[in-house]
Parts: structure tokens; sequence; C-alpha cells
């Protein structure tokens, strides 16, 4: 499969009041294929938003080759409609249009691409039909995201960018959220999204790159990353008033060995491996965001 | 300048007008500011300046004038700093529309809420102050290329100017004294010749003085010109010079307008 997004050896730098410059970004080299879902996953400040408002034609960046749909987009030429009439970006939160209600603003949209989805219809697999009239102001946070996506898919793009796209939503709007992004895939769009939840990249992604501090530390399938997989398993379970635990690659001997031992059930047994987001924690060096 | 880049810029205007007819300030501000200016100064300066002319007259060519700044460079060296602190112009530029489509829309708002303003203070001005409403064709035609002129020179301006102010919060208190100064210095409150010699040469260098003076030319009688500055309506001047502001202010808007704040 070709790729969709390549990026190697990016670097970028911000000045910075208190010691000349801040590293933003210290050389990643990334790879997206087309059709996957990709995540990128880091603490406040790693350089996520940096990364994608590059990719996305925002930033210029200090060096470092990126090609994203074949082209760079910081040098895009005369082309840069042609490239943008491909690309869907749903950004951090805006506060705009707030006049206008849900359809005339999808529909408006639809009016700046070459090949754009029906309006009706994205408002609709977005959820927002009982609200397609409603003006933009009286909407929710979590509607309001999903009007966000809706301007970000109304073109029919190859690419979706999406920066942290469920912030502030409830549980099931999550659920739905992610139905829909998995919709996306099936049609072949190819996505990078920056999230917080773990849980989200491990729902959605194929792949995940964490990066801390300007570099990508990993980059793995959620079920691998960190070598979770293979990680040893903890056996936990109450004993004499006290809680013992051993880390083993062989849960079930230990546990056949426990019940032998008691000759009937084990106090408060449990059997874990690490959670996604203990890899990553640990990942990390701890930091918690 | 192809097809798509015009017609995604009627559209652009056509939501522009939608969205400021929503925002009822602005339609206030816009189309009732300038009509309560006019019944203060006209009824507290309701003598005559010359044989057939009175001050309201005088001050309402002026107030057309201004009309054209304000809803064109004050609205928009305002508004689009805070598009930008909204994220609008960000969300744009993710798409493939022509930064031309948007100055098209911004032209079309703009000069839709100025007509409906000007209209407003000619009817007043008719109704109230003696405003006498042109009766050549000569000056309809002069009336109307002022207008479209001053309104997309404006526009320019304000598009050029919004590259200014850092944030949104900060753009009014740039912009209005500018416009007020301005108003004051192109013999809008004031008659012009009145107005100290300095005042007035460095009001000329700016398109309000050439647009009050072409809007005189309109609705004053023509026995008025010889008390101007240089004894007539000097109407080649005010053409060269808000064609010359005209391209500078084009030439600005391309260079300076930022989608984004960095």
């Amino acid at each position: 499969m070709s790729s969709a997004i390549e990026v190697r050896g990016l670097r970028k730098t911000y000045p910075s009041k208190k010691n000349g410059e801040k590293i933003a970004v210290a050389g990643i080299d990334l790879q997206v294929k087309s059709g996957e879902i990709f995540a990128l996953l880091g603490p406040n400040g790693a350089g996520k938003t940096t990364t994608v408002e590059i990719l996305e034609g925002y930033r210029d960046r200090d060096c470092g080759e990126v090609s994203v749909l074949g082209f760079d987009p910081n040098n895009l030429g005369s082309n840069g409609s042609k490239w943008r009439n491909k690309i869907g970006i749903v950004l951090q939160s805006t506060k705009d249009a707030e006049d206008l209600t849900v359809s005339e603003v999808v529909s408006h949209f639809a009016k700046y691409y070459s090949n754009p989805k029906d309006p009706l219809n994205v408002i609709e697999s977005v959820g927002l039909s009982d609200k397609s009239k409603a003006r933009i102001n009286t909407l929710s946070g979590g509607q309001r995201r999903r009007l966000d996506v809706a301007l970000g898919i109304i073109g029919r793009p190859e690419i979706l960018f999406l920066d942290e796209p469920t912030t502030g939503f409830d549980p099931e709007a999550r659920r739905a959220f992610w139905d829909l992004i998995r919709a996306l895939k099936s049609e072949g769009v190819t996505i990078l999204l920056t999230t917080h939840y773990l849980d989200e990249a491990e729902a959605l992604a194929d792949r995940v790159a964490v990066i801390v501090d300007g570099k990508i530390i990993e980059t793995s399938t959620p079920e691998n990353l960190g070598g979770r997989n293979t990680a040893k398993a903890r056996v936990s379970w109450l004993e004499n008033g006290s809680r013992k635990e051993v880390l083993t690659d062989f849960p079930t001997k230990e546990v056949t060995n426990l019940v032998e031992r008691f000759g009937e059930e084990v106090p408060e047994l449990t059997v874990t491996r690490p959670t996604l987001e203990e890899i990553y924690i640990s990942l990390i060096g701890g930091e918690v965001e | 300048m192809s097809n798509s880049v015009i017609r995604v810029g009627l559209h652009r205007g056509a939501l522009e007008i939608k969205q400021f007819t929503r925002q009822r300030e602005s339609v206030v501000f816009t189309i009732f500011f300038p009509v309560m200016l006019l019944f203060i100064f006209g009824s507290v300066f309701s003598g005559k300046i010359a044989p057939g002319v009175t001050f309201s007259q005088y001050f309402i060519s002026g107030m057309i004038a201004s009309g054209l700044v304000n809803t064109g460079f004050q609205q928009l060296a305002i508004m689009i700093p805070i598009e930008r602190d909204f994220g609008t112009l960000k969300r744009l530029r993710g798409t493939p529309i022509s930064p031309v489509s948007y100055f098209i829309g911004k032209i079309v708002m703009v000069f839709s809420a100025m007509v409906v303003q000007v209209g407003a203070l000619l009817l007043f001005g008719t109704l109230f102050f003696d405003l006498n409403l042109p009766t050549s064709a000569d000056k309809w035609l002069r009336f109307t290329w002022l207008v479209l002129l001053g309104s997309i020179c404006s526009t320019v301006l304000g598009i050029a100017f919004s590259a200014v102010p850092k944030n949104g919060r900060g753009a009014s208190a740039v912009v209005s004294p500018i416009v007020i100064v301005l108003q004051f210095f192109s013999g809008v409150f004031f008659v012009f010749t009145t107005l100290p010699k300095w005042m007035q040469e460095f009001a000329a260098f700016f398109p309000l003085k050439w647009l009050t003076q072409g809007m005189r030319s309109v609705f004053l009688p023509d026995s008025f010109a010889a008390r101007e500055v240089a004894g007539n309506w000097e109407i080649g001047r005010i053409l060269l010079s808000l064609i010359i502001w005209l391209v500078v202010g084009t030439l600005l808007a391309l260079k300076t307008f930022r989608w984004s704040d960095r």
C-alpha cells in the first residue's frame, strides 16, 4: 500500500523569551499508509499539534522532508486549491459562524469543493439532523464538535486530520463518533488523529505513535505498544490479611498452583495485563497530563 | 480570475449578509448611528454656511462619505481580527477557497450594508434637513462612481489594516480613533476650509477628504464650489486619489493579509 503521508527528519523550533528558542519538534519520522487510521499520542506540549499543523500546511518547518498526498504542504505553489480539495481538517475548538444555522454552514462549505458530499447526508452522518435548522450558538460543545467534523468531511477528503476530536463528548456521543470514523475508514479515507484518550486510540487506530518532547519514542499497533502483548501478567490475591502479587509469564500455571494451595476459592484473585494507559504512562516517563 | 473564484466569492457575500443581518448590534450601529449623528448635528448647527446652503446639508454629504469608511474600513479592520481569533479564517485556510473569494465576499457585504446606510441618510436628510437630491444624470453618475470606488477602496484598506491589531479584543481601540480623527480632519464635523491649514494638508493624503469633497459636489449647489479650497470641486483629483488608494490598498491587502495569527 502506498503512503498518504511521509515525514523524514522534521524539525521545528519556536523563538522563546526565556532561552532563545524552544524545540517543538526534534526530528520526527512518520509514515501513514493510505486508508489507515493513525493516532498521535503524547502529553500536552509534546509537539503533536505542531506536527499536525505542519502537515496541514498551516506552519512552516525548519528542516526535514514532508509529503502529504504527494505534495509538500509548505511548498504548494499553484497547487494549493487542488491539494486542499483532497484534505479535510478538523481543528481544535473554533467559535465562528455563531449566527448561522448548521445546514447553512454545511451547504456553504460544500461550495468550496469540486466533488462535495450531499450536505443533508453529512449532517445526518454526524447525528445533527434534528439540529440542522438550529443556530450554531445554541449547540452544545459536543454538537459543535460534530459540526466541525461535518465541515471537515463535506469535501470528500482523501485524508482527514482530526485534532482531539472528542474533547468534551459524553460517552454515548463518543461511541457514535467512533462509528462515524470507522465508516469513513471503510470508504477508504486516511485518518490522522491526535488524542488524549487512550481508549480512543485503542478503539480506532491501526497504528499509534507516542510523541514526547518533540520525538517519536515508539510506533506500533495499540496491541503491541511498549511490548504490551508480551508483558508479564500480574497475579494478585489476598493471603493472611495482606495482598500478595506475582509478575509472571505463565499466569495460568500460577493460578493452578494457588488453587492447589488454597484447595478452593482463592481470596480476591485477579489476573491483569498492563492497560494501554499503564504502558503509555511508563513510555512517557511517568508524567501524567 | 477564474469563474469559480468569483462564484464562491458571491456565495460568501450572501452568507456574510445573512450573518450581518442576524447581529442586531451591527445592524443598529451601521444604520442608525449615522442617522442619529445627523439628527444631533443637524439640530445643533442649523444655520446657513453660504447662500442657499445649510450646515446640515454640508454635514450629510460628509456623513455619506464617512459611511463608506465606517462600513468598509472600520468594520473590517475590527471584524477580521475577531474572525482570526475565532478560528474562522484558520478554518477557511484549510479549504480550497481563494483569499480573493473571501475578499469578494467582504466587498459584497460591505457594499450592501452601505447601500442601506446611504439610503437611510438620504431618506432622513431629504425628509427633515432640506437635503436636495441631485437632479442631473451627470451628478447621479458621479455619485455612483464615488460610492463604488469609495466602498471598494475602503474595503481593501480595511482588509490591509486588519493585519495591524494584534487580536480581536484590541482591534476597536486601535481602529476607531483613527477613523474619528480622520473624520474631524476631513471636513465631516466642521466646514473643511475653516480648519487649520496643516490639518487640511494632512487630510489631503487620505481618501476620506476626497470622498467628502466629492459628495459635496453631488449634494450642494455648484455655486458652493467657489468656497472649496481650490475654488472648484477638483473632480479629476478626487478620481485620481481614490484610484491611487484603491491600487495601494489592494496591493497591501494581498501582501499583509494573514489567515492566522501565526
